[in-house]
């Protein structure tokens, strides 16, 4: 029973993780119709970042904030630049677009920071926080670190001007426009608030699987099944989606199938979803016109 | 010569001098660079498969390496396990990767545009941990893989076993290529272009949609996995690792800089996945996919009907047609 509570509670942090990036993607899909591909290794790349600085001596929480602070910035460039130019192009050329993004950022760390696998300081006390036998420190502040950025996500586009003309810009560009929204802008936004929300997902998966360049591919693929799992255009149920994966991954690891195929088990959970319920649990089913 | 490109005969003519010239092309090059060419071919008919399903069908897949794996491992399971001859490896590869295929094709069925790609991209991520499985130990070889016997030139041919392989992949490819270009050009062809443009309307003309994509998929598996146990026996060697999900990669970049929807763009795909990482490795070990990338978005916002769309552009022009 120990040993099962174990894995539970483990699978809820890596879970936090997945729904880190599950978020970032929604956050994408919501405004774009667009599956960033690239999203796992815009992550990485600012897990380098936070790294480099880390390295400086700068203290582990501010190193953190600018992190994101920067990665936010780089995003929302990375959309103005790239992103834009293929806005109404055909999914092909956007799909391949996210790709060449893909290759590029991970060859680029490759060249940068080498492929030698590196570690990644926990800001977490390495004792589990009061005695207990369950979880770790790491896997406490993981969990609560992912509940923080939901909430503060939740407050920014429920109670603030700029949340709702976000809201609004995804919901219907056109009419949005009219009434003096930049929809572009909304857009560009949402692409930063995406790369920061995956700079959170990576810093705090870095100390567990270490940091190196394709660090990321397995946790994209798990980000993903979580995403499609609670639904790609609900925020709150791709977090349900990855505590979800994260739990089933852990538990699945560890008394049935064992580690070596963790791969094909998100392979599979986003086939049996996109086949059983292609709107996972909590998204919008969707209704074309003819 | 501008009038007369229009003519078939005089393009049937070009045709069978290309076919001609890399008939002849290995007794002129070092054994090194026919394995290069026999390469090259082997990527042009993974690209004419994948270009059937992504370029005329409408089908993202970025998973192809998937169906080249399984290929390759049915060529070198055959010719390792079964001690079978390396010919009889090729349609057996095809025939496996078609059901395959048209399997995946059957939940394909229910995804567009980014869920497919989706969908694929997990297939080709998941691949080489599935070729690990210890379960399959016994069949794959596991990490280790599995090491092939280069097949010696038959009839007592005075070619070297580098010449008669590439020989053999090059009349392999020209098949391939006349089946796919009578495919396309009839009303199997039209149906799966329609299919792309407008699914609705192909439907209301009475197209079976479901039968045309599974049967696509499968097709285009077929392309791949012949293409697969083709490049096995010329590398002489299979391991899960040799095909990572940058492999499936690597075919997307191919079917975009030769050429969307075209069939000869294959075979400028696949000379630039076969030379440019060649060349861009000696600039450093990460350059290879930095400059794919850097191509990739180079060709998506120029020149988004790649190097065949281009000359086709090129050609127009010279004619004087307005385009």
């Amino acid at each position: 029973m120990e040993a099962f509570l174990h894995q539970v509670f483990s699978g809820l942090a890596t879970g936090g993780i997945y729904a880190s990036l599950a978020l970032a993607m929604v956050m994408i899909y919501q405004s774009t119709n667009h599956i960033n591909f690239a999203q796992g290794e815009m992550a990485m790349f600012s897990t380098y970042l936070a790294w480099s600085i880390v390295q400086t001596g700068m203290p582990f929480w501010i190193a953190f904030v600018l992190t994101i602070a920067i990665s936010f910035v780089v995003g929302l460039i990375i959309e103005r630049v790239v992103i834009r130019p293929v806005e109404n192009a055909p999914v092909l050329s956007v799909v391949t677009v996210f790709i060449a993004l893909l290759v590029i950022l991970n060859s680029v760390a490759g060249w940068i920071y080498t492929y030698t696998i590196k570690t990644f300081p926990s800001p977490f006390p390495a004792a589990p926080p009061f005695g207990n036998k369950f979880i770790s420190s790491h896997e406490l502040g993981t969990i609560g670190i992912t509940l923080v950025v939901l909430v503060a996500l939740y407050a920014f586009f429920r109670f603030t001007p700029l949340g709702l003309a976000m809201r609004a810009a995804a919901q219907n560009p056109n009419s949005s426009r009219l009434v003096g929204i930049r929809v572009g802008w909304m857009l560009a936004l949402g692409w930063g608030l995406a790369a920061g929300i995956g700079a959170v997902a990576g810093v705090l998966v870095a100390p567990v699987i270490y940091l190196e360049p394709n660090m990321m591919a397995g946790v994209l693929l798990y980000a993903l099944a979580s995403a499609l799992l609670g639904g790609i255009d609900n925020p709150f149920g791709a977090v349900v989606g990855g505590f979800l994966v994260g739990v089933m991954e852990n538990l699945l690891g560890a008394y049935l199938i064992g580690t070596e195929l963790k791969l094909t088990v998100a392979l599979a959970i986003i086939i049996i979803v996109l086949l059983v319920k292609p709107s996972g649990f909590f998204g919008k089913v969707l209704v074309s016109r003819v | 010569m501008s009038e007369a490109m229009k003519n078939p005969t005089v393009k049937l003519a070009g045709v069978l001098l290309v076919i001609l010239a890399a008939t002849a092309l290995p007794f002129f090059i070092s054994n090194y660079r026919v394995f290069q060419f026999n390469m090259v071919l082997v990527y042009a008919i993974v690209l004419l498969g994948l270009n059937l399903l992504t370029g005329y069908n409408g089908q993202i897949s970025l998973g192809h390496g998937a169906f080249y794996a399984i290929g390759a491992y049915v060529a070198a399971i055959m010719m390792d396990r079964f001690g079978l001859p390396y010919w009889s490896t090729v349609p057996a590869a095809g025939i496996v990767c078609f059901v395959v295929g048209f399997l995946f094709g059957l939940p394909a069925l229910r995804l567009r545009g980014h869920y497919l790609a989706l969908a694929t991209f997990a297939l080709g991520v998941a691949m080489p941990q599935l070729l690990k499985y210890k379960h399959l130990e016994a069949w794959t070889g596991g990490v280790q893989g599995i090491v092939i016997i280069k097949p010696d030139p038959p009839f007592g041919l005075k070619v070297t076993p580098d010449q008669w392989l590439y020989l053999y992949s090059l009349a392999i490819a020209v098949v391939m290529f006349v089946l796919a270009w009578n495919l396309l050009r009839g009303r199997v062809g039209r149906a799966m272009v329609a299919i792309r443009d407008h699914p609705v309307a192909a439907e209301a003309m009475g197209v079976n949609i479901s039968l045309y994509k599974t049967t696509t998929f499968g097709i285009s598996a077929l392309y791949t996995g012949v293409a697969g146990a083709l490049g096995a026996i010329v590398v002489q060697f299979v391991a899960p690792d040799s095909f990572q999900s940058g492999l499936s990669i690597s075919f997307l970049v191919g079917v975009v800089i030769g050429g969307v929807a075209s069939i000869s763009g294959a075979i400028y795909g696949a000379f630039f996945i076969q030379f440019i990482p060649n060349f861009a490795d000696h600039i450093s070990k990460a350059a290879p996919w930095a400059i794919y990338g850097l191509f990739l978005l180079f060709f998506v916002y120029l020149m988004p009907f790649g190097v065949a769309g281009t000359i086709r552009w090129a050609m127009a022009r010279m004619r004087g047609v307005p385009v």
